[in-house]
This record gives C-alpha cells, structure tokens and sequence, in this order.
C-alpha cells in the first residue's frame, strides 16, 4: 500500500525545512453524515518527526486538524542525503510510518 | 508539492527488516483500544498524548491542562492567520517567535467545541515556528500559546469564517 504520508525535506546548508502532507479523514466526531447520524472521531493524534534517532518535531493533534493534514516547520542540522523518519498513529490505534531522504 | 521517490520502498525496507516499530505498528492496529502509553517505542521520546487537554471546553482549561500555568499576551508571538476564511474546514495558521528557548507551540480556537486544536513539542535545535491547517467552527479567536523558558506567551487573532467547518 502507498505511504498516507508525503514529507519533503530540504536543507539549505543550516537549517532544514520540512513539509508533510498526510492523507487522513480527520473526523472530530462533531460532523453528522447525510441521515443526520454522527460520524465517530477518527484523527491522527500524534505526528512524529525524527532524524538522527531523535525527534525534532512532535505534533499532538485533535480533531479540529483540517482533513488531509498539512504541517510544516524546520530544525538546525540536517544532511542532504540523510534520512528523515516520519510516523503518525491514531485515536483507532492505526498508523503509518515513513522515512524521506533530505532533499 | 512533489513526492518523494523513496517513500514507498523505504517502508518496503522497514517491513523486510522487521523493525520493531513496524511490528508495534501491527500490534497497535490489531489491538484498536491500546491505550497511547504502551506504545511508547513507536511515540518518540515518551511523550504522552495529553488526551485531558483535548478534552476541555475552554482555552483557560486546555491550557492548564496542558500547561498548568497562564499565559501572558506577547508580542514577540506573531501569528498569520487570514482575516476572513471562506471555508471554515481548512483555515492555513502559521506562527513564528523571537522569543528564545521555545519548547512548545499550541493552538486553540476559542469557538470550537474542542477548543484545543493542536499543541506541538519544539526540541532544542528546531526553530520556534509552525504551519498548520485548522478546521474552525465559526467566526472565532485564534490563539497561539508559545511556551519558551519555562514561562507562557500568548497572541489571538480573530478570523471571520462564511462558512463553518464542522457542518460537515
């Protein structure tokens, strides 16, 4: 199965900057579906980011995190060429992991 | 935004070799309640979901939940948010900070029935600056909790939402 995580990586030198782009329904469990019955929640509720074996970002999410979540940020370091280990994990307990070479 | 070509074969890699986090990953899906804290492998660094803080229904709840202190308003915290969303589910909230030391980001939307949206865990070395896309209920203040040096700052922004994000 593809990844549910799209991540680019890019370092200019000092500082790499990181965009992910995660494929999730995002439910916060307020919605109703069409017969007016309530659509259970169902998000991602924590986002990992690591390089190096440490993590340089952690995203602790609700549902008020729009559907297909966007995040972004940046860390000091970060090699062109090394690995960047992504992984999410649910309020269900499913969850996905990836690792993206920085760019 | 492209995609990265090794995505696919790197989790092929990961599963052939095993890896223990893929395994706790499996583990994980197969039993749907575990609770967050047995994973603790696959959740870096033994940090906890602060399941009572997404639970509150104020921002001075959520934020004592998460926090146990109270911010002060700073303008060192900038946040961009755009003044009007038209589409309340996917309003683009970015913030950045000069204040030094930072450690944690949170972001709160004083009109949703959760107010607490999303609260980010900055480790030394990682800048103190954050995009993100939030769903907001209606016409409501964002705000944006930075706690940098063991002490809280704060900004709000009010966004005008058309049309609400939780009507499905």
């Amino acid at each position: 199965m593809a990844s549910t995580i799209r991540v680019r990586a890019t370092s200019s030198g000092e500082t790499t900057e990181v965009q992910a782009l995660i494929q999730h329904p995002m439910e916060s469990g307020f919605v109703k579906d069409a017969k007016g019955e309530i659509i259970p929640p169902h998000f991602i509720q924590q986002l990992t980011f690591e390089y190096g074996g440490k993590p340089v970002f952690v995203a602790d999410w609700g549902g008020g995190i729009s559907k297909d979540p966007y995040v972004k940020f940046a860390f000091k370091g970060g090699k062109k060429g090394d690995d960047l280990k992504v992984s999410w994990i649910d309020n269900k307990g499913a969850s996905d992991t990836t690792t993206a070479k920085i760019q | 935004m492209t995609k990265t070509d090794d995505g696919l074969s790197a989790t092929r890699r990961l599963i052939l070799q095993g890896a223990g986090a893929v395994a706790l990953v499996v583990l994980g899906s197969a039993f749907g309640n575990l609770p967050f804290g047995l994973a603790p492998a696959f959740a870096a660094a033994n940090d906890k979901y602060p399941e009572e803080a997404f639970k509150a229904k104020s921002e001075a709840d959520a934020i004592k939940a998460l926090y146990g202190k109270t911010p002060e308003a700073s303008d060192k915290v900038k946040v961009d948010a755009p003044e009007i969303a038209e589409n309340g589910a996917v309003v683009p909230v970015s913030v950045t900070t000069t204040l030094p030391d930072v450690t944690s980001i949170s972001f709160l939307v004083t009109e949703n029935p959760v107010v607490l949206v999303a609260s980010y865990k900055i480790p030394a070395g990682t800048m103190p600056s954050v995009g993100n896309r939030i769903k907001m209920a209606k016409t409501s203040n964002v705000i944006v909790v930075v706690e940098a040096g063991g002490k809280l700052y704060s900004a709000t922004k009010e966004v005008k939402v058309t049309v609400g994000g939780c009507g499905g």
